[in-house]
C-alpha cells in the first residue's frame, strides 16, 4: 500500500544528481526517441558517458557504467540480458517511451527492471529521464509492462462491442470521454494508433499469456491480412 | 400516441443518485416529486439540493430566482401515490431486482397507462426489470452517472418489449434535460461498466501479479494515456467492496474471467481495506480524508 496515489517508486525520492549525468545515445530508435527528439541534443560521447542509451541496437555490457538502458519493443528485458532463475538483474535496465503507435511519443517513460537490478541504477535512469522533461513508472520485466498490459483488452472489447452493435464507434468513444474524463475514446485512439500495430502487441500477449483478453479483436486482424495482401 | 412531459417522479430520490437526478429535472424546468420509502433521506437530500444550488448562485452558474423557482418545482413525498401525476418516473432505488419489481407492481397501481418508467440501473436487464410491470413496453433505461447533477452523459438502451415510442420520448426528454443521451443495448453493464469494470479488474491483477506498485501504474496510465485518474485511485474512490458487487452482478452473467473479482480484491475488503472510505485501499489517506481534500 502506498501513502498517497501520486508518489512513485522509491528511487524517485532520490534523484541522484538530476542535470549532470552524462549519457550517450546509439543506435536509431524504433519507438521513444525519433532523430529529431530533444534528448539526442544533450548527449555526449560513449567514453564521457556514465549511462548507455541503446536504441534498438545491440547493447554491450559494461560494469563501469551507473547505467545501461535499453530500448524495448514488445519484448521482454531478460530476452537481452537471459534469465537466471528468478536472480536477474544488473545496471541493465529496459526502457520505452509509451506511444500510442502512430502517434506522437507520450511524456511518459516505463522503466523495467528485474528481481536484482541495482537501485543506483534505477535512481541513475529515473533522474535522467526526469531532467529530459519525462516522467517515469517503474516496472518489473512482465510482457506489455504497464500500459499495454491494462488498455489492449479494453480496446479489443471495445472493437468487439462495435462488431456486436452495442453502440456506434461515436457513442462508444463519447461516452468514455464523458463518463470517464478519457481525453479520446477506446475505439478512435486504437484506430489512430493503427489496427495493425494494435495486432502485432495483442498476439505478442495473447502468445505470452493465453489470457482470452488479448486475442486480437477481428478488426485488428482484418487490418492485418489486408496489410499483407 | 405520445403524451407530453411536464411532471417527472424520481423514486429513490433521498440515495445518492435520487438526489441528483432529481437536481436536474427540477434545474431543467419541470415538475419534479422526489419518493422515497426513508423520509429521513428525502430530508437531507432536499437540504443538500438546497445548498447545492446555493453554491451554483454562488458560483454564477444560476440566477437567484432560478434557483428559488428550482427549489418551488421539487416537492419530496413518501406517500407514492403522489407518482400518479407524473408523466414519467425515473427510478434510482436498491441495486435488486426484487425492489424494482415491487416498486414497479406499485406503480403499475397508481400511474396513468401513458407514464414512462425509466430504470437507472448500473447492472441489471432493462427486460429482466420491465418483467415485473405489466406495461413492459414503458420501461426504458436511462443510466446517469455519478453525481447526476454534474455529469452529462445518460446511457439510454430499450429492453426486448420496450416501444419505440417510449424510447423516443425518454431521448427526447434526456435532451431536454440538458443531459447528453447516448445509444446503446440492454447488455450487461452498458458500455461504461462494461469497459471499465473489467478494466479496474486488470489493474487490480496487475499489482497481484508484481507487474508494478500502484503509484506506478495509476502513474503510467495517467500520464501516457492522459486519463485524470488511475485505475487504482478510482477503485478506491468507487470502494473496493462496491468493486467485487460490479464484479459479482456481471461476472455472473457474462463468465467473462476479465470481469470475476481479483482474488486480491476480496483479501483486501475482508482486512478492512475498502478503499477512500475505510481511509485505506491501494493507497493511503489518513483517517478521515475527503475525496478531492
Ligand atoms: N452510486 C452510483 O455510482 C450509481 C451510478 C449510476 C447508477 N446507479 C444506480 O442507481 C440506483 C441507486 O443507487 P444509489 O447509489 O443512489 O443507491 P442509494 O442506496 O444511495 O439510494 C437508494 C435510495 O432508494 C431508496 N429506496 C430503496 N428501496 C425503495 C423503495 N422500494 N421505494 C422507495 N425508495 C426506496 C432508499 O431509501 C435510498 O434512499 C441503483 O440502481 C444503482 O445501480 C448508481
Amino acid at each position: 500500500m502506498q501513502e498517497n496515489p501520486t508518489n512513485s517508486n522509491p528511487a524517485n525520492t532520490n534523484p541522484a544528481n538530476t542535470h549532470s549525468i552524462p549519457y550517450a545515445v546509439l543506435g536509431t530508435s524504433r519507438i521513444s526517441f525519433p532523430d529529431n527528439d530533444p534528448f539526442h541534443a544533450s548527449a555526449t560521447l560513449a567514453t564521457e558517458a556514465e549511462i548507455m542509451v541503446y536504441l534498438g541496437y545491440p547493447h554491450l555490457e559494461d560494469h563501469s557504467k551507473r547505467a545501461i538502458l535499453v530500448e524495448l519493443d514488445t519484448e521482454c528485458l531478460g530476452e537481452l540480458t537471459g534469465e537466471h532463475l528468478g536472480e536477474e538483474g544488473s545496471n541493465i535496465l529496459g526502457f520505452a517511451r509509451y506511444r500510442n503507435g502512430t502517434d506522437d511519443p507520450s511524456p511518459l517513460v516505463e522503466l523495467v527492471k528485474q528481481k536484482n537490478s541495482r537501485p543506483e541504477a534505477i535512481a541513475a535512469a529515473i533522474a535522467l529521464f526526469e531532467a529530459a522533461g519525462l516522467q517515469v513508472a517503474v516496472c518489473n520485466d512482465h510482457l506489455g509492462r504497464i500500459i499495454d498490459r491494462l488498455v489492449r483488452p479494453k480496446y479489443n472489447a471495445a472493437l468487439r462491442f462495435l462488431d456486436e452493435g452495442r453502440a456506434t464507434q461515436k457513442d462508444l468513444d463519447l461516452t468514455c470521454k464523458l463518463g470517464l474524463g478519457y481525453p479520446d475514446g477506446p475505439v478512435e485512439r486504437v484506430v489512430r494508433g493503427g489496427l495493425v500495430h494494435h495486432y502485432h502487441i495483442t498476439t505478442v500477449l495473447f502468445e505470452g499469456t493465453g489470457a482470452s483478453g488479448y486475442a486480437p479483436a477481428r478488426r485488428a486482424i482484418v487490418a492485418a491480412k489486408r496489410e499483407r495482401n | 400516441m405520445s403524451h407530453s412531459i411536464t411532471t417527472i417522479g424520481v423514486c429513490g430520490g433521498g440515495g445518492t443518485m435520487g438526489a441528483g437526478i432529481a437536481i436536474v429535472a427540477a434545474r431543467a424546468g419541470f415538475k419534479t416529486i422526489s419518493y422515497d420509502r426513508s423520509p429521513d433521506s428525502l430530508a437531507s437530500a432536499r437540504k443538500q439540493t438546497s445548498q447545492f444550488f446555493d453554491k451554483s448562485v454562488e458560483r454564477g452558474k444560476m440566477k437567484p430566482e432560478l434557483r428559488d423557482e428550482a427549489l418551488a418545482r421539487l416537492t419530496i413525498t413518501s406517500d407514492i401515490a403522489e407518482l400518479g401525476a407524473c408523466d414519467l418516473v425515473i427510478e434510482a432505488v436498491f441495486e435488486e431486482l426484487g425492489v424494482k419489481h415491487a416498486l414497479l407492481k406499485q406503480l403499475d397501481e397508481v400511474c396513468p397507462d401513458h407514464t414512462i418508467y425509466a430504470s437507472n440501473t448500473s447492472t441489471l436487464s432493462i427486460t429482466e426489470i420491465a418483467s415485473g410491470s405489466k406495461r413492459p413496453h414503458n420501461v426504458v433505461g436511462m443510466h446517469f452517472c455519478l453525481p447526476a447533477q454534474l455529469m452529462k452523459l445518460v446511457e439510454m438502451s430499450a429492453g426486448i418489449l420496450t416501444s419505440p415510442e417510449t424510447f423516443k420520448t425518454a431521448w427526447a426528454l434526456t435532451e431536454q434535460l440538458g443531459q447528453i443521451p447516448v445509444e446503446t443495448r440492454d447488455d450487461p453493464g452498458f458500455i461504461l461498466n462494461a469497459l471499465l469494470v473489467p478494466f479496474n479488474n486488470d489493474a487490480i491483477r496487475a499489482v497481484e501479479a508484481g507487474v508494478a506498485e500502484a503509484g506506478d501504474i495509476d502513474k503510467a496510465i495517467k500520464v501516457g494515456l492522459g486519463y485524470k485518474m488511475g485505475p487504482l485511485e478510482l477503485i478506491d474512490l468507487i470502494g473496493l467492496d462496491t468493486q467485487i458487487r460490479l464484479c459479482e452482478a456481471f461476472y455472473g452473467v457474462t463468465l467473462d474471467p476479465r470481469a470475476s473479482a481479483p482474488p486480491l480484491l476480496r483479501r483486501m475488503v475482508a482486512a478492512g481495506l475498502t478503499g477512500r472510505k475505510s481511509g485505506r485501499g491501494f493507497f493511503n489517506y489518513g483517517s478521515n480524508a475527503m475525496f478531492g481534500a
